[in-house]
């Protein structure tokens, strides 16, 4: 600590370059903040996949429906403890850019299979009494709540591109019996969902008795594989043959879609970093290029090699974690607002694995960036850089 | 003034390349400076002054013979050992000054104390005690830019004074200064030396600054050509 006026004195020496290196490492590690929210959002179902849970779709693609009847099959089938079945609604609230990600499921058997959906047990009465009941994410009903003045008790039309119009109305019409909150942390807090057997009675006939994909709940997570075997050899050959996989590996599957998020981030992250090393190298060159009789003075009163090394890198390192931290800190302090754009990333928070990679790449930045001229500095010859003088 | 020899230098010689060519600039020199001398070190350009200062002072190492300061064989400590040497042993006062520019006069005299294990208010008890030595009490949180060539020169003698180092070595400590601000830091080296029974090797062009030293020797092509008392 006592040579920490003396590291930070010589930030202070050229102030407008400092601060503009400053500034070039803050935003880099602001979007590097950001990039961890977005990569959350689209991963967010992977990491909080249950391990004892599968996901049953069709085999062909996640859009072709199966039938409803697999319930009662999959639910006879050994290993298998309970199954709840969900269904892509696609609902659109007046504008089609207030698109909210809708399901119909049967409340019970949903709420038993995530129970990371939180629902007070008043709100469950009410919506079990309501038969187009809809239980809304803390997320999205008070984002309507305060754009649209929506609230507990409303009659909320949607429209669907999926389903088309309910059978003898010309929208489908959901009352707001309560909220649900997110018992995990990433956990979605943003869906509308309502109850299966309104949308079974309101659909088109000829769609009636399908369901989307079919939640599974495994008794032991460790026969998950084995079971995800079984289910699949019981629709063997039928026209609906299935897919299970771990809830995992089918969140991370959706993801992919739109892209293998983890490589995209990294890749970005990558040439950024790789950008702000550069410019904080040169800064730090140029810093002690600048120093070399003052390092030959400090050499002259006994400072050792070690310690001279020491201090170019302290100095590296302090612009670096200043930089990288103060932009860490605003990207994490935006995400506490929520999502800024909700209906496309639900999910927005910095994963605090992510906050402390950050810190280990500033850490990390400061240490490269300072390596070269730490290591200069440490062997100037004091002569040398005596002899500059005059 | 002790009779003791604090400097004993033996048959150094020192060869520096440029390229292909070798200049020979200390070749077989012998030196001695007794505890509480004040001793100037005149000669041409390129006559091997401040290399011999630099020999004297740890910072370069010599191609052969032995560098005795006070009784440790410096031409024998590494690196390490060296730096530790010159932290105790020696203050360096420069033509320039070579001040921190970012540091003020108090932090700059500072420096030397920080390699100590003394505490940070020992060590500000130490800065006042060698500001207000060289009449710059009040002048403890100026920045170097705020400062005369003096005044620096002053926190210059300060930083080199602040850990009672055993040698003082000046390479043109009068160089960059007018006539009266330079008498002012002859006056103060003198002090140093007549009151404070500092050793003093003083390199200097100056045949007006040599006379305020106790002894004057000429070096002229590395060899040490006459001997001058005051």
């Amino acid at each position: 600590m006592k040579f920490f006026a003396l590291v930070f004195s010589n930030l202070k020496r050229r102030k407008l370059r400092t601060i503009l290196t400053l500034l070039s490492i803050f935003v880099a590690f602001l979007l590097f903040g950001f990039l961890c929210a977005i990569k959350e959002a689209f991963l967010a179902g992977v990491s909080i996949a249950g391990a004892d849970r599968l996901i049953v779709r069709h085999k062909v693609s996640l859009i072709q429906p199966l039938p409803q009847s697999y319930e009662a099959k999959i639910e006879a089938l050994p290993g298998v403890d309970a199954v709840a079945a969900l269904t892509w609604f696609g609902g659109i609230y007046q504008d089609p850019k207030d698109f909210i990600a809708t399901f119909p499921v049967d409340p019970d058997k949903y709420l038993d299979m995530y129970p990371e959906i939180v629902v007070a047990p008043d709100v469950l009465t009410k919506w079990k009494q309501t038969r187009n009941g809809a239980i809304v994410g803390k997320t999205t009903f008070d984002r309507f709540a305060k754009s649209q003045g929506w609230k507990i008790g409303d009659r909320i039309p949607f429209t669907s591109p999926i389903w088309g119009q309910p059978e003898g109305q010309a929208q489908w019409e959901f009352e707001i019996v309560g909220v649900y909150t997110a018992g995990k942390k990433g956990a979605d807090d943003t869906s509308f969902i309502f109850r299966y057997d309104y949308f079974e009675e309101a659909r088109a006939p000829e769609r009636k008795g399908t369901i989307g994909w079919f939640g599974v709940r495994v008794k032991d997570a460790a026969q998950a594989a084995e079971v995800a075997s079984r289910i699949d050899a019981q629709f063997a050959n039928s026209p609906h043959e299935t897919k299970a996989e771990a809830e995992g590996a089918f969140a991370a599957g959706f993801a992919s879609q739109v892209g293998d998020i983890g490589r995209i981030v990294a890749g970005v992250v990558g040439a950024v970093f790789f950008t702000i090393l550069l410019v904080a190298g040169n800064t730090m060159g140029q810093s002690v290029r600048e120093r070399t009789e003052e390092i030959g003075v400090l050499k002259a009163m006994g400072y050792p090699n070690g310690l001279v090394l020491t201090l170019v890198l302290l100095e590296s390192c302090l612009l670096a974690l200043l930089g990288g931290l103060s932009g860490l800190g605003l990207a994490w302090l935006v995400t506490l607002g929520g999502s800024p754009v909700p209906q496309m990333l639900p999910v927005f928070v910095i994963p605090h694995r992510d906050l402390a990679l950050g810190g280990v790449f500033a850490l990390g930045l400061g240490l490269l960036a300072g390596a070269i001229p730490a290591i200069q500095a440490m062997r100037l010859q004091i002569a040398v850089a005596l002899r500059k003088l005059g | 003034m002790s009779t003791e020899s604090l400097i004993q230098i033996k048959n150094v010689s020192r060869t520096f390349r440029r390229g292909a060519e070798e200049i020979h600039v200390l070749s077989g020199l012998n030196l001695e400076v007794k505890a509480g001398e004040f001793l100037a070190l005149m000669g041409p350009s390129g006559s091997g002054k401040s290399t011999l200062l630099n020999l004297i002072g740890g910072l370069d190492r010599a191609d052969q013979g032995s560098v005795q300061i006070g009784g440790d064989r410096i031409d024998q400590l590494n690196d390490r050992q060296l730096a530790a040497w010159r932290a105790r042993h020696v203050g360096f006062v420069f033509q320039f000054y070579n001040l921190m520019p970012a540091l003020n006069a108090a932090r700059n005299v500072e420096l030397p104390l920080l390699l100590t294990h003394i505490s940070k208010r020992e060590r500000m008890a130490h800065v006042e005690i060698a500001l207000g030595g060289v009449g710059l009490s009040h002048r403890l949180t100026h920045y170097p830019r705020t400062l005369s060539g003096g005044e620096q020169q002053r926190v210059g003698i300060a930083r080199a004074i602040v850990t009672d180092p055993t040698l003082l070595l000046c390479d043109e400590p009068t160089g960059d200064l007018d006539r009266k601000s330079g008498d002012e830091i002859l006056s103060l080296l003198q002090t140093l030396n007549r009151e404070h029974g500092k050793t003093i090797v003083m390199v200097t062009h100056d045949p007006h600054a040599s006379a305020r030293a106790s002894r004057t020797v000429h070096l002229d092509k590395g060899q040490l050509s006459t001997e001058a008392p005051a």
